[in-house]
């Protein structure tokens, strides 16, 4: 099996991902399975997309030279500008996938987990264009440091529902959706938003996401006469951003890393575990009871992480590093300050990670993913830095 | 943290073995003899008295305990069992303890335990099933381990004498029912509706659905649970079923402080009424 194609029958990437559902979804995932096996070997389904992809979503998204983040740093940084996309992330490739597969397998409902909301906000996004019925499941504490997008889903005409257990925030509402799917599987999808969960999910959400691997290569070798950028850096909460433009480079000499928080580090810090529909590397303690995950940022407080990235880590095709909330928030300024572009908190990850590293980086071509905008994040760090930030840190 | 480097790989699920297991066996008896069954659900750790509760259920008429292994991620479970599970492991319930308690509580009635398949993962297929089994538990319920991913489990389970028991939904198409039938040790346990556990107001009609399903392919036992609210809904699904399990019903009386004698009463309500119905 060559890296990154096809899971095995029975979803498996290595040891890693299957189908650890209750008996009562096996059937859904399996039509979800053979739906999306047939729509994606199918051009006028891979039509529809890209076409909704080009004039709804605004792809493709550039790439952008940051030059004074360069000169800052001593490497040369390519972005690859997913903040971009209507919605302002990169969750809108897949959800609009997927919201074609749920209407395809004549579902009226979307059913959502989000942590930073900005899956939330895509699905709410697709549920209008397609006129369906929308229910998100956010956590509680993301539902109130992310209110911004909590407000935009509901204008979407969504309906946001609290995850009240555990940690309150991106695992609980994961359950409390697939809790709400067993129950309504006969008229809902439940549209998964990171590259994580049972087969097929981890594969398909890849296969959605693969375009922005795909533009980056083409968009790379134009600017670097035929060539590759030498690593490729993307932040990992489930893992669908960074696994998307991974894809693109897999067959390639470039280094993959993925950035992770220091206080969701599942890769480094967990051992394998099944969660969520799926075994992969998980943070749990001694019985196997899942731990908490603790970050700055709502989309990456997870304790779990997608299959094919501990398989990737396995066999040594990429490397996963981890990075502070306090270096979170100097890239965030420093990505600001020295380009014009507000990042979310998730890809200050893969910023945080490149500064901290620019001594190993220098001279070389880092692609960094930008998965989103940081608009979501602005009051958030309001608290965080205070009102008046136009003095002290940063540049 | 203990050193599992365990891989799961997609096993073949072995056949059953041939010979029928002695928690079957007890099940076939009582059912042999016109009873119909019932299995309360308890969830272990909770309480300092969960143990009295486990031993006054089974006096007061149960014909097997099933008792829940708290997980923290229990994603087949509704508010009540989640908010039972949640307080056990707050008070500081393992695996280990709720094993431990097992081994001694001599109940008169055969045990099986529900957790959720990482619990078994993490310590290890083989080590937990013997785990189970040097806890005199007959029989395990792995909500989260369908038929398909059940190959790894089922062997260690099998060599270990744990008899697994494997759930029918409303969702499975016909061909899939005698596959998860042919699987199933023990009894044959059939989701009584589309939805995650919790007394529900009325019977849900895909209950008496899926049980007339599961008797054309099977003569194994056949509980309902997921769902039972009162005694009324047992007696209703078990002119189709060999038995119920209830579970949410059980745990609110204990969430509420009801202690041995308010669950060993609410048992006996639902004694009675399979008892007092002409089958
Ligand atoms: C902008 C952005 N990037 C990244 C993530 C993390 O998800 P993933 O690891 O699936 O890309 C999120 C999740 O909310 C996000 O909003």
């Amino acid at each position: 099996m060559s890296i990154m194609s096809e899971p095995s029958a029975s979803g498996r990437f290595g040891s890693f991902g299957g189908r650890y559902v209750p008996e009562t979804l096996v059937p859904a995932c399996e039509e979800l399975e053979a739906a999306f096996r047939e729509a994606w070997a199918e051009p006028a389904f891979r039509a529809e997309l890209d076409g909704l992809l080009r004039d709804y979503a605004g792809r493709p998204s550039p790439v952008t030279e940051a030059k004074r983040l360069s000169e800052q740093l001593g490497c040369r940084v390519l972005l690859k500008r997913e903040d971009l996309n209507h919605t302002g992330s990169h969750k809108i490739n897949n959800v609009l996938g997927q919201a074609l597969l749920a209407r395809r397998m004549g579902k009226t409902r979307l059913l959502a987990e989000t942590g930073a909301g900005q899956h939330g906000v895509a699905t709410a996004t697709a549920a209008a264009l397609f006129g369906m019925e929308c229910v998100v499941y956010m956590g509680e504490v993301d539902m109130d440091r992310q209110s911004l997008n909590v407000f935009r889903m509901r204008l979407l005409g969504a309906e946001v529902r609290p995850a009240l257990s555990g940690s309150r925030t991106l695992k609980d509402a994961v359950n409390e959706a697939m809790r709400d799917w067993v129950g309504t599987v006969e008229n809902s999808h439940y549209c998964l938003g990171s590259a994580l969960g049972p087969h097929p999910y981890p594969w398909m959400v890849r296969e959605f996401h693969r375009v922005i691997g795909e533009e980056s290569r083409a968009q790379c070798a134009l600017l670097l006469d035929g060539g590759t950028p030498d690593v490729i850096a993307a932040c990992v909460g489930g893992g669908s951003n960074a696994i998307g433009i991974f894809s693109g480079f897999a067959d390639t000499d470039a280094e993959l890393v993925g950035v992770q928080p220091a206080g969701g580090a599942s890769i480094g810090h967990g051992s394998p575990g099944i969660v969520h529909g799926m075994v992969s590397y998980l943070l749990q303690d001694e019985w196997g009871q899942v731990e908490e995950a603790l970050s700055i940022s709502a989309g990456l407080d997870y304790p779990g992480v997608g299959p094919e990235h501990s398989h990737l880590e396995e066999i040594g095709r990429a490397r996963y590093e981890t990075v502070t909330d306090a270096e979170v928030v100097d890239a965030f300024l420093l990505l600001s300050r020295t380009e014009g572009i507000i990042p979310a908190l998730e890809p200050a990850h893969a910023i945080a990670w490149m500064s901290r590293e620019r001594a190993s980086l220098e001279g070389q071509t880092v692609l960094v993913c930008l998965s989103g905008r940081g608009d979501k994040d602005v009051a958030q760090m309001m608290d965080v830095l205070g009102a008046d930030v136009s003095t002290g840190r940063g540049r | 943290m203990s050193a599992t480097t365990v891989t799961a790989t997609a096993t073949p699920v072995p056949p059953a073995p041939l010979a029928i297991g002695p928690f079957e066996a007890r099940l076939r008896a009582a059912r042999a003899e016109g009873r119909k069954l019932l299995v309360p659900y308890v969830t272990g750790g909770l309480g300092a008295d969960w143990c009295e509760i486990v031993r006054a259920a089974a006096a007061a008429g149960a014909d097997a305990i099933e008792i829940g292994i708290p997980f923290s991620d229990p994603v087949m479970d509704g508010p009540t069992i989640q908010q039972a599970s949640d307080r056990a492991l707050r008070s500081g319930a393992t695996p280990q303890s709720v094993l431990d308690s097992l081994r001694t509580i001599d109940a008169g009635v055969p045990l099986a335990v529900m957790t959720y398949a990482n619990i078994a993962f993490h310590a290890g297929w083989e080590r937990f099933a013997s785990q189970l089994h040097d806890a005199n538990v007959a029989a395990a319920i792995l909500p989260d381990l369908p038929l398909d991913e059940a190959g790894d489990w089922c062997v260690a389970a099998d060599e270990h004498s744990v008899e697994t028991v494997l759930l029918a939904a409303p969702t499975a198409p016909d061909e899939r029912l005698p596959r998860i039938c042919e699987r199933s040790r023990g009894f044959v346990y059939a989701v009584g509706l589309l939805g995650v556990t919790g007394a529900r107001e009325s019977l849900a009609a895909s209950a008496l659905v899926i049980a007339r399903r599961l008797k054309l392919v099977t003569d194994k036992p056949l509980l309902v649970g997921v769902g039972i609210g009162s005694p009324a809904q047992a007696v209703e699904v078990c002119a189709s079923a060999d038995g119920v399990v209830i579970g949410s019903v059980v745990v609110q009386r204990m969430l509420e402080g009801g202690g041995p004698e308010g669950v060993a009463a609410l048992v006996r309500e639902y004694r009675t009424a399979l008892d007092s119905h002409e089958w």
